[in-house]
């Protein structure tokens, strides 16, 4: 007999239950099987009912995030054999509200990102004709990691902020307006830090740190909100006056 | 029945969609644009793509290189006035994007930085590491989010065009998280839903990958053109078909065979030298790669593993260093997905079904010959891929042809009154057929999961690398009884909350649609061009089929295939030429 491995998922259908349940699934266990593939398993020969998202499965779309034995986890990444013997124990993601089974409503992180105003704010727009930007490989080192966040939403799921205050703005979030606004390219630094430093913003942070031990992409959320901290106030101070502008 | 309107409706919200979004507000400031995905736009399948887009910029680079390269690499299907207007436009493209924030790697002094690409005469990609599809992707994302003009209907799943006359004017779509039954009126609506691969088992495409606009324009009577140019990538990884970049190659990598052997050499693709070569040897063409692969297998110099055949891709000797600088995705997939080391381990490789050429056909405006319907990115075929798409040629295109889309869409929805009332009856039709579907039909014993995997073995066997009308006819009945069957599925989930299995039912039966069409077509066409080879006729044949394939759904629903002749311009017709 091949060797097998119990998942017990979570499972919540509105229409039917007011309360999330927990069900069983025995699936074989293979050496190069995640724990999607074993949900991918138990869809397609078990169980049609049970409802998640997944999509690219090679850690780049975002989609999968899952807790895994109570860890925020791409599912597409977690090899079952990193969990034995089980039961591995499947829930959605942590701090969000539940649509159903495993898929989580993250429209309000949705509405967070767009806040944080990603994306080039100038005062002039270049031209085309007159080409690229320049931007040596410091400069592009100085915002690079930041810009590596995939949107996965494990590090919602690990802050211990979010499960007290889900108003805070969160660690994603944050870390993408550093992103823009360390690019040399970028002059929206200003704007950004009404959000940053409001009541939402970077203060609510007590800085723990999961939020970065969470990351799968090695961004680093809890040192753009340290950054922001030591250097916030003195960024914006400097974008006021004339000759401080970059 | 609940409706929602807007001017211009993209459907798919990938590069090409969000590109085509904001040429609509840019160029249409007043029109009001909706972008309908099954997904997060962050999670379309753009993402996914690693190597590089290609676009001249540098000294030394000219427009008609990289027109000719296209065209060559093309097999000489490409429609040559669609290929100069593309290389033309992409290197202004690409700087919009550099002007949006695209982190692009860099050369020392601050300007963009290009790499050499497969089958591509001059370093032209440009790049961002190896992760240039994701960042292109979140760029145009948050770049979007600045326009107040784009809703977003995030999560819907479009179950049909609307059409009133012959021209499109609108979707009805299920809001996947209530299972709410939408119409939504418009007066353009824009294709932008990506490839088809998972009509194939072994692919480096996405989950959500399953030709949903090819099939809804079909189904509308719009032509799907070319449909037998399926691109196999040389290298993906055995079991997960995780697509190893290009890149790998163009820095340097080389492919072995089971003894070690650089076998590329033995394939008309030039001498192996130790630095990689424009135009030869492991920088060839992706079709011919695939193809050197088959052959080598067939000659017993492949490995055997428990995943079938593979070789190696070797770039241990370029070092630590510079596979951290310029390949730190592909360290990180092979050490995280195959628990290999590519720094001190050689990576098994094998090819992979990796991009559809084919697609709605469009003019350069990305116009179908439905009023009102336009297409563009991989969905579409404008034809500048050919018979064989170059690497890096698919990420600016999807920006070329994207901005014009979204421009023509905005133009024609600009001149268009209102939608009228004969929609709303044929939204009502859909609305019964898919509640039908969901509470009405009982459940008939056939299960997804098998009809699936049924159609991926007739696809893997019968429509390949190399196919040949025995192996191609036997699909096409076997297709036939799977649509059959198709109609007896069963469905377990009767929920209206988040209901993926009524989702990946409806996605088979899109797939159905779309594998047909590639069987037919390749059916039709009796010669072997680029991506297409017929081991029963294994040259190509410009006398007979120098034209494109359209594929036209029939009244029994099997496809029907017509022709087209090829633009020809400045390039006729000639001999590829790698590594001589």
């Amino acid at each position: 007999m091949s060797a097998t491995v119990t998942l017990e998922v979570a499972r919540y259908r509105p229409e039917q239950e007011s309360e999330p349940t927990f069900q069983s699934y025995e699936v074989p266990l293979r050496n190069d099987w995640v724990v999607l593939d074993a949900l991918n398993y138990a869809k397609d020969n078990l169980d049609g009912t049970l409802s998640y998202r997944w999509s690219c499965r090679m850690g780049v779309c975002g989609s999968c995030g899952m807790m895994v034995n109570g860890e925020p986890k791409l599912t597409c990444a977690a090899f079952l054999t990193d969990y034995l013997p089980g039961p591995i124990r499947v829930e959605p993601l942590r701090f969000f509200p539940v649509v159903r089974d495993l898929v989580v409503d993250i429209s309000d992180f949705m509405s967070k990102l767009k806040k944080v105003k990603p994306w080039i704010v100038r005062r002039q727009e270049r031209a085309l004709s007159e080409g690229e930007y320049r931007q040596t490989p410091d400069q592009l080192d100085a915002y690079k990691q930041y810009s590596m966040c995939i949107n996965c939403l494990l590090c919602y799921s690990a802050c211990p902020i979010i499960g007290l205050e889900p108003s805070f703005i969160g660690p994603a979030a944050i870390a993408l307006a550093r992103r823009y606004d360390q690019d040399n390219r970028d002059q929206g630094a200003g704007e950004r830090l009404d959000i940053l430093s409001g009541h939402d913003g970077i203060w609510q942070c007590t800085f723990v740190g999961e939020c970065s031990e969470a990351c799968p992409k090695s961004v680093d959320p809890a040192g753009a909100i340290q950054q922001y901290k030591l250097t916030g106030a003195f960024d914006w101070f400097r974008t006021l006056l004339p000759w401080g502008e970059r | 029945m609940e409706l929602s309107s807007c001017d211009v409706l993209i459907v798919g919200g990938g590069g090409a969609g969000l590109r085509a979004a904001i040429a609509v507000v840019e160029s249409h400031p007043r029109l009001q644009v909706g972008v309908i995905s099954k997904v997060y736009p962050m999670r379309s399948h753009t993402v996914s793509a690693e190597g590089g887009a290609a676009a001249v910029i540098k000294s030394g680079d000219s427009l008609d290189a990289h027109a000719y390269d296209t065209i060559s690499g093309g097999d000489w299907l490409c429609d040559q006035d669609a290929v100069e207007a593309f290389v033309k436009e992409a290197p202004e493209e690409m700087l919009r994007l550099e002007h949006w924030g695209c982190p692009w790697s860099r050369e020392a002094d601050g300007s963009v930085a290009v790499r050499k690409f497969g089958g591509m005469k001059a370093e032209r990609t440009w790049f961002a590491a190896d992760k240039t599809g994701f960042h292109m992707l979140h760029t145009l994302f948050q770049t979007s989010l600045k326009y107040e003009q784009i809703r977003r209907y995030d999560e819907y799943f479009v179950t049909r065009l609307l059409m009133d006359e012959g021209r499109c004017q609108g979707v009805v779509a299920i809001e996947l998280a209530t299972g709410r039954v939408l119409a939504i009126k418009a007066k353009a609506v824009v294709l932008c839903t990506g490839g088809c691969g998972k009509v194939f088992p072994f692919t480096t495409n996405a989950n959500i990958k399953n030709g949903d606009g090819m099939a809804l324009a079909y189904r509308a009577g719009a032509p799907l053109k070319d449909m037998e140019f399926v691109q196999y990538h040389p290298t993906g990884l055995p079991f997960t078909g995780i697509l190893i970049t290009e890149a790998a190659r163009s820095e340097g990598g080389w492919l072995l065979n089971k003894d070690g052997y650089r076998y590329l050499q033995d394939y008309d693709l030039g001498k192996p030298e130790p630095k990689p070569v424009l135009r030869s040897m492991e920088l060839g063409p992706r079709d011919r790669l695939s193809q050197a692969f088959v052959k080598e297998m067939e000659k017993g110099r492949t490995l055997k593993g428990p995943y079938g055949d593979y070789v190696h891709l070797d770039v241990r000797h370029l070092g630590e260093k510079l596979i951290d600088k310029k390949l730190p995705f592909v360290r990180e997939l092979c050490v995280k997905y195959e628990n290999i080391d590519p720094v001190k381990e050689m990576i098994p490789v094998r090819p992979v079904v990796h991009y559809m050429m084919g697609g709605v056909s469009t003019d350069i405006h990305g116009a179908t010959p439905l009023p009102g319907l336009y297409a563009a990115g991989e969905a579409a075929c404008v034809s500048i891929n050919g018979a064989n798409r170059l690497g890096s040629n698919s990420l600016p295109e999807l920006l070329v042809f994207g901005a014009r889309a979204g421009q023509a869409a905005a133009a024609f929805a600009a001149a268009q009154a209102e939608p009228g009332s004969a929609v709303i009856q044929e939204a009502q039709e859909e609305l019964a057929r898919l509640e039908e579907r969901l509470r009405g039909r009982p459940n008939a014993g056939e299960r997804l999961a098998t009809l699936r995997a049924e159609m991926h073995k007739t696809m893997e066997e019968s429509a390949g690398i190399y196919r040949s009308q025995a192996t191609l006819e036997q699909a096409a009945t076997r297709l036939r009884e799977l649509q059959d069957r198709f109609e007896r599925v069963t469905l377990d989930d009767r929920s209206h909350t988040f209901n993926t299995q009524l989702v990946a039912i409806l996605e088979l039966s899109y797939m159905l649609d779309i594998a047909e069409t590639i069987v037919h077509a390749a059916l039709h066409r009796q010669e072997s061009r680029g991506s297409h080879q017929r081991s029963d006729h294994p040259a190509r044949d410009d006398a007979r089929f120098l034209k494109h394939s359209l594929a036209l759904r029939g009244q029994d629903g099997v496809p029907r295939i017509e022709h087209r002749p090829v633009s020809v311009t400045r390039w006729p017709p000639g001999e590829r030429v790698y590594g001589r």
